[in-house]
């Protein structure tokens, strides 16, 4: 029997030779929380938010693909509890201060906290030393947030064909960095209207001059958790129902 | 009738605003001194924790060599520590000096910032030590609750408190979860 179906938290859902679990699971309304996923981009596997257990294996719904009978399971307690501390991790090592970020209500490392029921950090905080670019006309850089999904890296050398952003260094010294000389964003060809300016999941890249424009309370995630907002914007972008 | 419990609060490295919202409860304050009673506070003006405090809540993270003494002073005498706020849970906008070097912090604020007048950094005895990074609470004792929120909304005082008091596990629902 091949009926392209597998089953998350047991229930059957089919999927399209091709397709993730995660594709999978978001056409049939499965929510799996993700960061660095973005159905608009390849998948790149790195947050480990997606983490779910297939055939009793852990592994990420965004890069694994969906093969006929795979037992998933993905909203259990211990991966949820695995998620937040996930999430915890994420926020003690950059500089997340939720009150003083333009971004707060839009926010999907803030959204995803909400999500996974996040009240506290659990783990010392980094503190780490990270800097701000502003020398951009339009658009400001502020490393404090990065949590280094490569959305920007991927939406400027996929989408916009421009390659402004790359990662350099290697485990706890990963960072951003902008491809110039000066290592400033003025020098390179970035605008305001790239992909890559509208894609982070967080306030590390943000166009100036918006940061207001919906006060708090009609924000995002103000009316909407971040399952519904995703599925949502997962549908709008694949065309609806084709689960 | 139950005894009361005892309710002590206190601010660190805050700025009162997690005072005010638990303030904004409004007319419920009268409600919660059926079964609640204040022990040491800014609002009773009392100094020290009674031996036996049901429930402490704490405000703003810890910036200095008091902070750290009146936190485990609240550790020492409550049954229940709550971390109430950004400051407390993570350190909040105080901790924005984390990656600026005290003596710099201290020169830009009393030697050569804007408008600064008889230059001169405070080195009064009495004045309690700077710590060389504002750090979290939960980094120094065990806390049992917390209530982020810069400030938590009054009903999430509100909710914990009666949670609390009537001897539920403390449950705050999705929209009263905020960070900011």
């Amino acid at each position: 029997m091949n009926s392209n179906t597998i089953t998350i938290d047991g229930r059957e859902v089919p999927f399209t030779p091709g397709q993730t679990i995660i594709e999978a699971a978001m056409a049939a309304d499965v929510y799996i929380p993700h960061l660095c996923h973005n159905p608009e981009f390849k998948p790149h596997g790195s947050c480990k938010l997606c983490t779910v257990q297939v055939n009793g294996r852990n592994c990420s719904a965004c890069t694994m693909p969906a093969a006929e009978g795979q037992q998933v399971l993905n909203n259990t307690k211990e991966l949820n509890e695995t998620r937040r501390s996930i999430t915890q991790m994420l926020f003690v090592e950059g500089n997340h201060c939720c009150p003083s970020c333009e971004k707060t209500g839009n926010c999907q490392l803030q959204a995803v906290g909400y999500y996974v029921g996040m009240l506290d950090t659990h783990f010392p905080h980094f503190f780490p030393s990270r800097h701000v670019d502003a020398s951009h006309p339009d658009v400001m850089l502020d490393l404090d947030r990065c949590i280094l999904c490569e959305l920007c890296v991927r939406a400027s050398r996929d989408v916009d064909g421009k390659t402004v952003f790359g990662i350099a260094g290697r485990g706890m010294q990963s960072h951003l960095v902008v491809n110039a000389d000066s290592g400033k964003l003025v020098d390179t060809g970035m605008s305001a209207a790239d992909k890559a300016a509208q894609v982070c999941p967080v306030g590390a890249i943000l166009v100036k001059r918006t940061a207001y424009e919906h006060p708090i309370g009609q924000r995002t995630y103000d009316h909407g958790d971040i399952a519904e907002v995703s599925l949502e914007h997962d549908h709008a972008l694949t065309g609806g129902d084709h689960g | 009738m139950a005894e009361k419990l005892k309710v002590a609060t206190t601010s660190l490295a805050g700025c009162f605003g997690c005072h005010m919202s638990f303030l904004d409860i409004d007319e419920r304050l009268l409600a919660l001194c059926e079964v609640a009673e204040f022990d040491r506070s800014p609002l009773t003006d009392i100094k020290h924790c009674s031996e036996q405090v049901d429930i402490g809540l704490i405000e703003g993270g810890l910036c200095n060599a008091e902070n750290v003494h009146t936190l485990r002073e609240f550790r020492n005498h409550c049954k229940i520590l709550v971390a109430v706020g950004a400051c407390a849970i993570n350190g909040g906008i105080p901790a924005m000096r984390n990656h600026i070097r005290l003596e710099e912090c201290l020169e830009e604020a009393y030697l050569d910032g804007v408008g600064v007048v008889n230059p001169h950094i405070p080195n009064d005895p009495e004045l309690p030590l700077l710590l060389n990074k504002v750090h979290p609470i939960h980094e120094v004792v065990t806390v049992d609750y917390f209530l982020p929120g810069c400030p938590p909304s009054a009903d999430v005082f509100w909710k914990f408190l009666t949670d609390l008091a009537s001897g539920r596990e403390p449950q705050l629902p999705y929209d009263l979860v905020h960070y900011d």
